[in-house]
Parts: structure tokens; C-alpha cells; sequence
């Protein structure tokens, strides 16, 4: 256990000591994830939505599809991403392999299905309380969509967390599209890939709980949101 | 008050989308597609800011296996290639998809392996009878398995010694299918003999009771070439500035940063740019 | 003159009125999963009047409110509005307070502000018509607090004046106040008859004998998904004609239909 322990002294050390480099890696790993949360939510939450508030033939198709799709490998997400972004690839005149956008377009693809999938369950919950008062005070479709998303935005958040959870901590999806390039698209996640693989098992352990600090704090902000909302009755 | 932290949270997520975007203007910069055992030796932390300084072009390392960093390139996914695996090398040069291809620098491959050596094999410098040996024994012995230019290296050595090790796979031969590294990290692990290449193997972090058991065999001699992705097969491939990384690394200057890299005192790379081959 | 006009399956009881009926069914019926909920319901409700529904648990009360506000599509027979079909349009004339309070995860200020949205009404006459509807339910202290921190009582009159700031001409209760106190409840009724004699015609299921002498002019009794007698309240209920009243008043169990009629009623829920 001495490595364990060496690796969380090894983290507050690395913390402290503000290492550019790590600073760089820190910032890039919260803005791509970020960034393909936000745009994950934007598709994803009125997705959901949709599927779960709206009768339309076709729908419980969609909703085990989006279930399934939560499962998807990242390593399979990140070799479709590859041979669409790659030169040889259908998308290459955007030039975006290996950069932090390839990464954040792989990680949508593995986070907007949980948004979606955990969004229509929410949902649905809601849309069952509200359907009959919806129906009698002639709510149009997508004067619906937007009621139940914001009535369901704390909800919502947690869902929004979820996905932000499987983005931070994904490696085999954005070490393929991002090639983890020293500067450019080297990540936490990848590092401790780099590390691990040079033999720094303290190294990467260290990055590891620094990861896990991260996504505490985020989880934590987010929840002490949420009790605040759970306090108004508005969760 | 809780409208007021919701649009915070969003206003955030925003500006950190936008900051994301790429930035404005077309960077100097290449991709060179290249193995794991030049970035995780840290050789390239060494010659790149060299280089970078005197030509103001950036450097981005793809670093995979050989096998997949051929394949990166035959698909158009960089400028340079810088491999290790020579039949693989001029195949790619044939096939078109390269320019042409030059010697850079070699170093050596060793066979690593636990302290209480089950194979017997340990100061021996005859590297395929030490591989017969370790069948022989069957001492377990972790393989790379991914097509990498060490695991092609290791099939030639295996053939060599007139050995079909696939046929024992599972038992005491294990394939862990990944990079240098996380094999290191394996046979280390389970007390297994690993062929590696020297400059992965000083540099790397988690030896555990593993030595260098065989080495100094001329048959371990590891070869890297780099090679001009071929613009007329991908036409957006930086042929220029490739070509001006290309001739930095034959040159004078460029060999002698590969002589100075070394760890704990030992070098790693041996340049060999003007000894021979195209 | 009554207000009421009711045609059960028994035959009509008076001859039908002059006056164009604002709601009118004609042999509604219903089932769901094999069992028959409703049967051959047909009732007319004339604007400015108040009925009420009554019946035991499981008459089908609550269904045969939602039928009539198109909530729900009846198996056979149809309801008719003003004399027509009545449409997704026409129901934006009705509206519909539920017997727990539907109110949305917002302030009280905006699930007024969203109902009267959704009518299409924006700016200062939306905010005027909120603040009325807020003053009118007593509610303009609390117009900021989360609406489903109020009390019970709190919530039903949010509900209640939600449901008539966007001027219905025909408002439903499905028993508004079953799960309130006597002061809640009393308010509620106080703003179901403000609305009445504004012109508002009232669909109100009850429970309550008492409420119903106090609120209705007219009662439909149900028993088994059928109409067993219709009158007027006072008379219904004072001097009921049918056994299924009567043992509803004197708080007998009623067997008397399902007994007789057991064999061309197989299947269906008790």
C-alpha cells in the first residue's frame, strides 16, 4: 500500500507545485468535457424529452435504442470517429483529427445518448404527473417540451452529471481521435494512459486522484444545487 | 437565487465551449506518426523544443504501436513517419503511400526478465537460443501481440529459433495485445521474461525485480527510419515543412541531439542517419 | 325551470328544453381492459347551471368528467359542445381542476403566468389578469413562494383560479375538496359559486351530500357506470326515487342492479 499512499501525497504535491503542464492538461480535460456535455444536453435533453413526453409510433424503439447505445464501447466510438475524421475518411476536409474538437465529437457520441436516455426517464415520470392537466388546458407540443425540461432542470442536472462523469474519466475514445499530442490534446485521462505505460504507476495514480477531486467537486457544486431546489420543492 | 447559480452554471459551460474553439489562423505545425518507444523514453522531449526553437514548426507525436502508426499514415493522418520496423517501412515506401525512406538511428532490443531467471538464460548474448530455452522451460514470456514493430521483431526472433509460439498461447506465452509499456507492466507483473527495446526499458518506472537477462546479440538490433508521407497520395500532407523536420533529423545537428539523449547516464539512441540505406 | 335536461338509458325523464344545451353526451360508454366503466350515458348541461356528479367509488364519476372534457375518446357516443362535435378548440373553452392539484415546479406567480401562456396572452395583460386571479385566491402574499410548498387548501385555490383566469365558459371539479379541511373547503366553494354567478357553468364531482345541497342546483347519480336517477339536488336527495340513492343516502351497500342483472354484466368490475 505504500504506492497508494505515495501517490495521494504525490497528488497534493503535484497540486501545489501549479505545474504549467499539468495546469494545461487540468484545463484542456474540463473544456473539451465540458464543452461536449453542453452540446450532449443541447441535443440530448430535448431528445428525451420528446421521447418521453410525445405518443408516436416508433417511440419505445427509440427509447431501447437509446438505451442501448449507452453501453457503446468508446474504443468502437473512437475508431468511427477516426476513419470519419481521417484523411482517407468522409469528414477529412474539416481537417479535425487530432485536435481537442475530434475528442469532444467523440465524447457527444458516447454522452448524449446517457443525456437522452436518462432525460426520457425523468420525463416520463414528470409527464405522467402532468399529462391530463397539459391535455385540458390545451398545452401545444412544444410549449410541453419546454415545460417538462425546465420543471425536470433538477433532475436533469443530475443527468447532465452522469454524462459528465463518463466523459471525464474516458480514455479509449479520445487517446484514438486526439492521439494524445503533447500541448494539443493531452488530457488527464490520456496521461495517465502516457504514464501508466512508462512504468509511472505513482505518476498516474496521482493524476488519477486529482481526476477524482475534480469530478468530486463538480458532483458536489451540482448536488448542493440541487438541495437547494429540493428545499423549494421545485426537484 | 437558485435562477440566478442555474444561469451561472450555464454561462460557464458557454464560455468554456467558446474557448474551446479553435483558435483563429493556420498553425506551422506537422504530425509526425510515431512509436511508443521514442515518446515514452522522452526522446522527443528532447530533440522537439531544439527543433521547434530553430524552425518555429511545431511537432505534434502521434505515438502508437508501428503497426497502427503505418496505418494512420497510409490513411493520410500525418506528415511523417517515424517507425521501427524496416520490411514494414519499405513496403509502405512501394505501395506509394511514402516518399522515400531514411535510416535515422538504431538502438537494441533486450530480452528482460525476473531476478531468479526459471529459463537460465541470464548474461547469454545468443538471443535464439535463449528464446528455445524459454520454450523449452516453458517459462512464461509476455508478447507485445499488437503488430507493433517490436512485436514483428519478436515473431522474426521466434522464427529464427524454429519456435511457432502461438501454438502455446495462453499457457506459458502471453499475448497482452498492447503497447511496450503495459507489457512491461504485465510481465513484471507475473514474472515474465518480455522483449522490449533498450530506450523503453532504462526509461521505464516500474522494473520491479526484472534485469536485462540477454543482450548485445547483433539479431537485437533495432532499427528506426522516418519516411515523407507521399503528397501525391494525400495531397494535403505538409510535404514542406515534413521535409524540413525530415532533414533536421539526418543532419548534423539532429543526430547529435539523439547522441546527447540519455537517462541515469546511459544513451538511448544511436544515430546512424549517413551509414548507408537510402 | 330547471336548467337540466337528463336522458338515461331508462328513457328521458322530461321533456327535452328549448335552450341549446352548452354540453351535451349522447350514449357515452366506456371499458377498459374487458370491463364496462360507463354505459349509455346521455346528460345535457346547460350554460350558467351547476351540476354535480355523484355516485359511489367506482360509479365512474371521474371518467365520465374526463369524457366530458375530451380528455379521454368514449367507445361509443359522443359529447357534444354548443351542438357540435366537440374539438381540440372547443376545449380551450372548458377547463379542469383535478382532485390533487397539478401544479407545475414553479411559483405560483408563473404557473398563472403559464396557463395564461398558453392561451396566448403576453405583457401587461397577462400580468394584470394574474394579479386578479392571485388577489382573488388570497394568494398575492405568496405569489413568489414555490407552489407546491402551499398548503393543500393553498394549492386547490391556486388551482382553481388558474383553471378560470383563462375564462372558461364551462369549468370541471373532480371533488376539489376531498382532501381538504372545512375552512379550505369552504373557500374553494365560495369560488366555484363567484364563477357560477359570473356566468361560468360548473361540472363539479362530489362526494359530499352536504356540499353538493350547498353548490348544486342539478345532480346526475351514478351507479355502475350508469345514471340512476337525475333531478334536482334538494329533491334527489331529500326524496330519492331509486334504490341505488336511497342506499347511497341511508349508507346501505347497494347489490339490488348487480343482483337483477348479473347475467348481461358479466366481466365487469364491481
Amino acid at each position: 500500500m505504500d504506492s497508494f499512499w505515495g501517490a495521494l501525497a504525490g497528488a497534493v504535491g503535484l497540486v501545489f507545485a501549479l505545474d504549467p503542464d499539468l495546469m494545461e492538461i487540468i484545463g484542456l480535460s474540463i473544456r473539451v468535457t465540458l464543452t461536449a456535455v453542453f452540446f450532449s444536453c443541447l441535443i440530448g435533453l430535448p431528445l428525451g424529452a420528446a421521447v418521453g413526453t410525445f405518443n408516436f409510433p416508433g417511440r419505445t424503439l427509440i427509447a431501447v435504442f437509446l438505451n442501448a447505445l449507452m453501453g457503446l464501447p468508446p474504443v468502437v466510438v473512437g475508431l468511427m470517429v477516426y476513419l470519419m475524421l481521417s484523411a482517407s475518411g468522409p469528414l477529412a476536409p474539416l481537417r479535425l483529427l487530432y485536435t481537442p474538437t475530434a475528442m469532444i465529437i467523440a465524447q457527444m457520441i458516447l454522452v448524449t445518448p446517457i443525456v437522452a436516455a436518462l432525460t426520457r426517464q425523468v420525463v416520463e415520470d414528470l409527464n405522467r404527473e402532468y399529462a391530463e392537466q397539459f391535455a385540458s388546458m390545451g398545452v401545444g407540443a412544444f410549449d410541453r417540451l419546454t415545460a417538462m425540461l425546465w420543471d425536470a432542470r433538477y433532475s436533469l442536472m443530475t443527468v447532465a452529471l452522469a454524462g459528465f462523469g463518463r466523459a471525464v474519466a474516458e480514455v479509449g475514445a479520445v487517446i484514438i481521435v486526439g492521439g494524445n499530442i503533447n500541448h494539443v490534446t493531452r488530457v488527464m485521462t490520456t496521461t495517465i494512459a502516457l504514464e501508466t505505460s512508462r512504468g509511472n504507476l505513482q505518476l498516474a495514480l496521482a493524476l488519477g486522484v486529482i481526476l477524482l477531486v475534480i469530478a468530486f467537486a463538480v458532483n458536489a457544486c451540482v448536488m448542493a444545487l440541487r438541495a437547494s431546489a429540493v428545499r423549494a420543492a421545485y426537484a | 437565487m437558485i435562477r440566478r447559480i442555474f444561469q451561472g452554471v450555464l454561462a460557464t459551460m458557454i464560455v468554456g465551449m467558446l474557448a474551446t474553439l479553435p483558435a483563429a489562423g493556420d498553425e506551422k505545425f506537422i504530425i509526425v506518426q510515431s512509436t511508443t518507444s521514442t515518446q515514452n523514453s522522452g526522446l522527443f522531449d528532447q530533440l522537439l523544443p531544439k527543433f521547434q526553437e530553430k524552425t518555429g514548426i511545431e511537432v505534434r507525436v502521434v505515438a502508437v504501436g508501428t503497426g497502427q502508426a503505418i496505418k494512420n499514415a497510409a490513411n493520410g493522418d500525418g506528415d511523417v513517419l517515424l517507425v521501427h520496423s524496416k520490411p514494414s517501412e519499405e513496403k509502405f515506401v512501394a505501395d506509394g503511400f511514402g516518399v522515400a525512406r531514411a535510416d535515422v538511428m538504431y538502438n537494441d532490443f533486450v530480452i528482460v526478465g525476473p531476478s531468479d531467471d526459471p529459463a537460465g538464460i541470464a548474461g547469454s548474448r545468443d538471443v535464439v537460443t535463449a528464446l528455445a530455452k524459454i520454450a523449452e522451460s516453458k517459462s512464461l514470456f509476455a508478447s507485445r501481440g499488437d503488430d507493433s514493430g517490436t512485436h514483428k521483431a519478436e515473431l522474426r526472433l521466434w522464427k529464427a529459433a524454429g519456435i511457432d509460439p502461438s501454438e502455446d498461447s495462453g499457457s506459458w506465452y502471453r499475448e497482452t495485445g498492447s503497447g511496450m509499456g503495459a507489457t512491461l507492466n504485465t510481465g513484471t507483473g507475473m514474472n515474465a521474461y518480455v522483449l522490449t527495446d533498450r530506450a523503453t526499458w532504462i526509461a521505464f518506472g516500474n522494473k520491479g525485480d526484472h534485469g536485462i537477462a540477454v543482450e548485445g546479440d547483433a539479431r537485437l538490433f533495432n532499427q528506426y527510419g522516418v519516411i515523407l508521407v507521399n503528397p501525391k497520395k494525400h495531397p494535403h500532407v505538409k510535404a514542406e515543412l515534413g521535409q524540413v523536420f525530415i532533414n533536421w533529423l539526418l543532419s548534423r545537428e539532429g543526430q547529435q541531439s539523439i547522441a546527447d539523449f540519455e537517462i541515469d547516464g546511459q544513451q538511448l539512441f544511436f544515430p546512424n542517419a549517413n551509414e548507408g540505406s537510402s | 325551470m330547471r336548467d337540466l335536461e337528463f336522458h338515461s338509458a331508462a328513457g328521458s325523464i322530461a321533456p327535452p328544453c328549448l335552450q341549446q344545451p352548452l354540453l351535451e353526451t349522447k350514449g357515452l360508454s366506456f371499458s377498459a381492459g374487458g370491463a364496462r366503466l360507463l354505459w349509455d350515458v346521455s346528460l345535457e348541461v346547460r350554460p350558467g347551471s351547476r351540476t354535480l356528479i355523484m355516485g359511489p367509488n367506482g360509479a365512474g364519476k371521474s371518467l365520465l368528467l374526463r369524457l366530458m372534457h375530451g380528455l379521454l375518446r368514449p367507445e361509443t357516443g359522443n359529447v357534444l359542445w354548443n351542438g357540435a362535435r366537440l374539438t381540440a378548440e372547443a376545449r380551450r373553452s372548458q377547463a379542469m381542476v383535478f382532485q390533487r392539484p397539478v401544479l407545475l415546479r414553479r411559483s405560483v406567480f408563473a404557473n398563472l403566468k403559464f396557463a395564461l401562456s398558453v392561451r396566448g396572452l403576453r405583457g401587461r395583460n397577462r400580468s394584470e389578469k394574474i394579479e386578479q386571479a392571485l388577489a382573488v385566491a388570497g394568494l398575492s402574499h405568496l405569489a413568489k413562494r414555490p407552489a407546491r410548498v402551499l398548503s393543500g387548501g393553498e394549492q386547490q385555490r391556486l388551482a382553481v383560479v388558474r383553471a378560470l383566469a383563462c375564462e372558461p365558459d364551462l369549468l370541471f371539479l373532480d371533488e376539489p375538496t376531498a382532501n381538504l379541511d372545512p375552512a379550505s373547503t369552504a373557500a374553494i366553494e365560495q369560488l366555484v359559486l363567484e364563477a357560477n354567478s359570473s356566468g361560468v357553468t360548473i361540472v363539479m364531482v362530489t362526494h359530499d351530500a352536504g356540499q353538493a345541497k350547498r353548490i348544486g342546483e342539478d345532480l346526475v347519480f351514478l351507479q355502475d357506470g350508469k345514471i340512476a336517477e337525475t333531478g334536482d339536488v334538494q329533491q334527489v336527495l331529500s326524496a330519492p326515487k331509486s334504490e341505488p340513492v336511497r342506499a347511497w343516502r341511508d349508507g346501505r351497500i347497494y347489490l339490488g342492479a348487480n343482483i337483477e342483472t348479473m347475467s348481461d354484466k358479466s366481466g365487469r368490475r364491481t
